[in-house]
């Protein structure tokens, strides 16, 4: 699977794009977060405010719910700013 | 016909109402909206990024959806990246309809969808220094009226 970093995420976490295998129980975008927590203290301060953070899942907005399971590309980004 | 492009160049607004309206009589209003960067307290220039794929996506989604509530003939809608200094062009949403009403309204339509669902981020520069740009209440407001 595919992990995408934008804006301050891709700061924090250092890369703005990695493969991962996802492990045995991580089923959902909640789960994911709870995941790449765990990776290490870029992750960690990435992640640590989930509110902060917007999920997508093959190029669609998605919730924290949404399963990844199954899914190719994953990003997570802050709240977007254009126009 | 639609187009929809994310570019780090400038853009010509009289060219692109040409290509919306060019060879159709149909048309009887073209709306552009501009949006410029505006160089508040200190800003030295804004970098835009983007998702690549997704933003492309997203926009015709919603270029879609205004299709379905407006009798639009065309749209334009041109978004830059990169780094951009205070008074430069950054947005171009065009709508051409047989009537203004359609047009206004899904330029406006657009331009809230845009700012609040496609994925662009900017960081601003002050000087030496650099943020990211917040998201706006008042911008999930004013695309909630159309829900």
């Amino acid at each position: 699977m595919t992990l995408l970093y934008f804006a301050w995420v891709r700061q924090k976490v250092g890369t703005s794009e990695e493969q991962i295998d996802l492990p045995a129980g991580v089923v959902t975008v909640g789960d994911l977060i709870a995941h790449l927590k765990s990776r290490g203290s870029g992750y960690a301060d990435a992640f640590a405010d989930p509110a902060r953070l917007r999920a997508a899942v093959d190029q669609e907005h998605v919730n924290f719910d949404a399963p990844v399971d199954s899914a190719d590309e994953v990003a997570f980004f802050p709240p977007v700013t254009g126009g | 016909m639609n187009t929809i492009r994310i570019q780090h160049q400038d853009f010509d607004i009289g060219a692109e109402t040409d290509a919306l309206a060019n060879g159709r009589n149909d048309i009887g209003a073209v709306v552009t909206f501009t949006g410029h960067v505006r160089g508040d307290a200190g800003l030295t220039a804004l970098a835009v990024e983007h998702y690549p794929g997704m933003t492309e996506r997203e926009i015709a989604s919603h270029v879609h959806e205004a299709e379905q509530r407006w009798p639009l003939t065309g749209v334009t809608i041109i978004h830059r990246i990169g780094r951009l200094e205070p008074g430069v062009r950054i947005v171009l949403v065009a709508t051409a309809s047989s009537h203004r009403q359609a047009a206004f309204a899904a330029a406006e339509f657009l331009m809230d969808y845009l700012k609040t669902r496609a994925p662009f981020w900017k960081e601003e520069e002050c000087g030496d220094s650099k943020s990211w740009v917040a998201a706006k209440d008042t911008d999930e407001d004013a695309v909630r009226r159309w829900r």
